[in-house]
């Protein structure tokens, strides 16, 4: 099941290289699907996860002169908080609704991203 | 709307910086950390439409900084989660090692192609991702 795991994150690294979207979306079902992880040590996972994968996607991207650096670090800077109480929420829910919340939150993604594509793609 | 808050911003500007943008990238970031922190994901598909609405980004500088500002989310909130006992290192390693790989040639990508098929595709498959993941 490993090599499951490991197609799911090229997969999940390209589309967060072309969409800016879509790393922790997929690697969260991956991590349940393929590693038998709960929902909260997938979620944990996931985050850790992603850190090499947005380190690398910034410094293409930088060098391709489309990061603006200080509307960057005040986005980090200013999401402490938030993220300090999503993660205490996470952690206070039961795996079966936090996964049923992830499940929801997963279908506005893909209905959001569907419909800027249709608005944009012209 | 991303009309009308560029006009807005131009018009309160303070000290070279408009108030309302602070604002505006206050509330982005503290949005992007409560579904990357409740999630697990980057907070990466809340960023981006944002700061192309509200900031009037091109969607290339949207994804880019976004990536960036992921960084300081993912390890902060990866951070809180371990005090949790949540994080297992070996399995993250094993999905995000070959995403770097994916990134790299995902950016590479974005630079030459703009195929809506994508996008669409990636949208069913995470919808019938949920699907499964509910009634598994």
């Amino acid at each position: 099941m490993s090599g499951g795991a490991i197609a799911v994150g090229l997969a999940g690294g390209v589309v967060a290289g072309l969409l800016g979207v879509g790393g922790g979306v997929l690697f969260v079902p991956a991590l349940v699907f393929f590693v038998g992880l709960g929902q909260h040590q997938a979620e944990a996972t996931s985050l850790l996860a992603i850190v090499p994968v947005a380190l690398a996607g910034t410094y293409r991207q930088d060098r391709y002169g489309n990061v603006r650096r200080r509307d960057a670090l005040l986005l980090g800077a200013l999401s402490l908080a938030g993220a300090a109480t999503g993660v205490a929420l996470a952690n206070a829910l039961s795996g079966a609704a936090l996964r049923d919340c992830f499940a929801a939150f997963m279908v506005l993604v893909a209905a959001q991203l569907a419909r800027r594509t249709l608005a944009h793609g012209g | 709307m991303a009309g009308r808050g560029v006009a807005r911003g131009g018009a309160q500007r303070l000290g070279g910086r408009p108030a309302s943008r602070t604002l505006k990238i206050a509330a982005i970031g503290s949005a992007a950390g409560f579904f990357s922190g409740l999630f697990g994901v980057g907070g990466g598909s809340v960023m981006v439409p944002l700061l192309v609405l509200w900031l009037a980004y091109d969607e290339r500088a949207a994804t880019g900084t976004s990536l960036a500002a992921i960084v300081f989310i993912a390890v902060f909130a990866a951070s809180t989660q371990a005090l949790y006992g949540n994080v297992r290192v070996l399995d993250a390693l094993l999905v995000g090692l070959p995403a770097v790989a994916g990134v790299v040639f995902g950016t590479w990508l974005q630079q030459r192609i703009h195929a809506r098929a994508i996008p669409l595709l990636f949208s069913l498959v995470l919808v019938a991702s949920a699907v499964e993941l509910v009634l598994r």
